[in-house]
């Protein structure tokens, strides 16, 4: 599965542990949030980055005092309609100013690209080749937003108002 | 009307060019039909029997006269030349092709018309009153709030994958016509005691197989706070409404579970944490909004000029202009229903020739706007009283003029059988053999104000819990059965019906309505009691005794 990062495919550096397989000594890795949480402070003090794969029924408050020492968080789209990693995405990015990867992972398709980077993930575990591939002319598919969110992207009603102003220069 | 800056008209056609990429790769089969499925319904597309229906939204019920002939183009070029009207002011066309979709969409993108979100698990079309504007009494046009809420529901990038499809309604009038107490939402626009404009918020309502009358959650969020607020609301649903089972997803199910007083706060808590954020609304913002609707220009005009004078003494105008016309906010004009029920027909459908005649009419007679209410009737909103003669005559000719609006004929009722694959029971032939049997207009104007509402299934399309008459078509051993509730009502004084009795077969449904009427009539106290108060004042029992004593 293709991983999309920064707008480009490039290659997964972090290997996915699962609940009981033995921790490698070095290497990025990305575990499970109850293995993680059991085992926090000594995945911490290893060398190589440790993230965690946080399931979307599972309150994202807890993972909060970790938020400065773990360098990814993937979040998990079970299928593509169940939509509640998008309010646990701007959780992270909105209120508690996580700054490292955000990842979607599960169903993700090109057609969820837009409101994943206006959630706040910047990273993509794709399901299919072709979609990775369009991520970049996917991405600029809208140019007009309706809602603020952490993304930063100017919306229509500030928009309007920033004409309204220049236009009303001078008259 | 609100006019569509170049912003609106940019997203609406990136969604359009989307959608053609994504019925391109269907068609390649580089999408599953699963994967399709999600995709198409946030466009208003479904698979039903015989078809993929086309759903297409027609936010707050408001259209423009283009807007209208934009719909009949569809219907006639893509479709077999009519539309449905539905009881959330949408338009269905019931025999489009995947193919042609795209640029169905492409036409209708022209006149700013778009078909988001009006199906699949997403913020719905938002809808409100269909006299908004015009009503006398209203606070203020509810639309301006509608519109901004349109805009900021459109394309969520958090809550467009939720549980269950959200419904918004909201109303600015004492009596409530956009039935927001049936709604996720619903909105009241009131004013606090210091003049300023907010809302009293219910949350909870809908009817499909649990039906719930909204709760109020907070009885007023200031008018800068309202996105917010609703933002708060839906985060909570989007992360705690059920997801285990399609019938209990709907956020009704989550306010009942938790209870009305946990629910709202676990919204005041998410609430705090957003409300002063870049979701405040500035009156700059309200204000620029209002300036893109443009409101017509009215003459001075008398309460009663000579032409209406005259035309009274034609007892068939008389007859219509006493059930269609509804005072306006502006001395010498009218709000004119246009009722879609003529005898024998299916509710809510329009011809394109009719839909393409109504515009001319609505240019000629109406500062060229159409509304669409949640009865699946029309309206004409800015009828100077001097052109209701014309104007009757006119819709006359076209067979628009029956005139039972608000009378037992006036049918709500969903699509049934005939088209939809959810259906278990057809809905459109009882609504049909309804209307014969009460095609007298002297007996329907004896019975008074009477809704009957018809759904082919449990999922209530056509809101039978809360019709005053409500006809539900289940299925029993392979045969089309239904059952008969009484008292519903969809209006400020919202309830829900009662079962008289066991179901009945298709054939004894016209019947048993009849039946019902007749202990109605018998019942009353006086002509002026309608049906739903002698059942309030009564209860069902002596229904019950009159109809099923001989059965």
């Amino acid at each position: 599965m293709p991983l999309v990062n920064s707008g480009k495919i490039v290659d997964d550096r972090f290997v996915k542990l699962a609940v009981d397989t033995p921790l490698p000594e070095g290497g990025d890795i990305l575990l499970p949030a109850e293995r993680f949480l059991g085992e926090a402070d000594g995945l911490l003090d290893r060398p190589g980055k440790v993230g965690v794969i946080w399931p979307n029924n599972r309150d994202i408050a807890e993972l909060v005092p970790y938020l400065g020492r773990i360098a990814a968080v993937a979040l998990v789209f079970p299928t593509f309609r169940d939509g509640r990693a998008y309010s646990q995405a701007r959780l992270l990015r909105e209120r508690y100013n996580y700054r490292g990867e955000l990842r979607a992972t599960g169903q993700v398709l090109r057609d969820q690209f837009v409101f994943m980077l206006r959630a706040g993930f910047d990273a993509f575990e794709v399901k299919k080749q072709a979609d990775a591939e369009a991520f970049m002319q996917t991405a600029k598919r809208y140019s007009v937003f309706y809602q603020p969110t952490g993304d930063g992207r100017i919306t229509a009603l500030h928009r309007r108002m920033q004409l309204r102003h220049s236009e009303g220069v001078g008259t | 009307m609100y006019a569509y800056d170049e912003i609106d008209r940019t997203l609406v056609n990136e969604r359009v060019s989307e959608f053609r990429d994504q019925v391109k790769r269907r068609l390649s089969g580089e999408l599953t039909e699963d994967e399709f499925k999600i995709l198409r319904l946030q466009n208003g597309v479904y698979l039903q029997l015989h078809a993929y229906m086309f759903r297409v939204a027609i936010p707050y019920g408001t259209l423009a006269t283009n807007q209208l002939r934009a719909l009949a183009h569809v219907a006639r070029k893509y479709d077999r030349g009519y539309g449905h009207f539905t009881t959330r002011q949408n338009i269905q066309f019931n025999w489009i092709k995947l193919a042609e979709l795209p640029d169905a969409l492409e036409d209708l993108a022209k006149v700013g018309i778009h078909a988001m979100q009006t199906s699949g698990n997403n913020m719905r079309n938002v809808t409100s009153d269909q006299w908004a504007g015009v009503a006398p009494g209203e606070i203020e046009d509810p639309r301006i709030w509608s519109e901004l809420i349109r805009q900021h529901t459109t394309l969520h990038p958090e809550f467009s994958f939720l549980p269950r499809k959200f419904k918004i309604a909201i109303t600015a009038s004492d009596h409530d016509r956009a039935a927001i107490k049936i709604h996720d939402i619903g909105l009241r626009l009131i004013k606090n005691e210091k003049g300023e404009t907010g809302f009293e918020v219910l949350v909870g309502g809908g009817l499909g197989r649990t039906p719930f009358i909204a709760k109020t959650i907070k009885h007023f969020v200031h008018g800068r706070d309202i996105l917010s607020y609703i933002e708060a609301i839906l985060r909570v649903y989007n992360q705690y409404g059920r997801r285990d089972n399609i019938y209990k997803a709907r956020i009704k199910i989550l306010v009942h579970e938790l209870g009305i007083e946990k629910f709202s706060r676990e919204v005041e808590d998410e609430w705090q944490h957003i409300r002063n954020s870049s979701l405040q609304i500035d009156d700059e913002v309200i204000e620029d909004i209002r300036s893109r609707f443009t409101y017509p220009a009215y003459e001075k005009l008398p309460h009663m000029p000579d032409e209406l004078r005259q035309a009274a003494a034609d007892p068939d105008f008389e007859a219509w202009r006493k059930n269609s016309v509804a005072p306006h906010k502006v001395q010498g004009y009218s709000i004119v229903t246009i009722s879609l029920k003529p005898v024998g027909g299916p509710p809510g459908d329009a011809t394109a020739e009719q839909m393409d005649a109504l515009a001319d009419l609505a240019d000629k007679y109406s500062f060229g706007e159409i509304r669409v209410g949640h009865e699946q009737n029309l309206a004409l909103p800015h009828v100077a009283k001097r052109d209701l003669p014309a104007l009757w005559k006119a819709l006359d000719k076209l067979g628009l003029a029956t005139p039972n609006v608000n009378l037992i004929t006036d049918i709500i009722a969903c699509p049934g059988l005939d088209y939809c694959s959810l259906a278990n029971a057809r809905s459109i032939p009882i609504a049909q053999e309804l209307t014969r049997r009460f095609a007298n207009h002297e007996l329907a104007n004896l019975i008074g104000r009477l809704h009957i509402n018809i759904s082919g299934c449990i999922n209530a399309c056509g809101h039978h819990h809360v019709g005053h008459i409500g006809i539900l078509g289940v299925e029993k051993n392979g045969e089309e059965v239904y059952q008969i509730t009484i008292g519903g009502r969809a209006d400020e004084n919202a309830a829900l019906g009662t079962l008289i009795g066991p179901g009945v077969k298709f054939d004894e449904v016209a019947d048993v309505v009849e039946d019902v009427v007749e202990a109605y009539l018998a019942l009353r106290e006086r002509p002026e009691e309608l049906f739903m108060d002698t059942v309030k004042r009564l209860g069902v029992e002596p229904f019950k005794e009159r109809v099923y004593a001989t059965r």
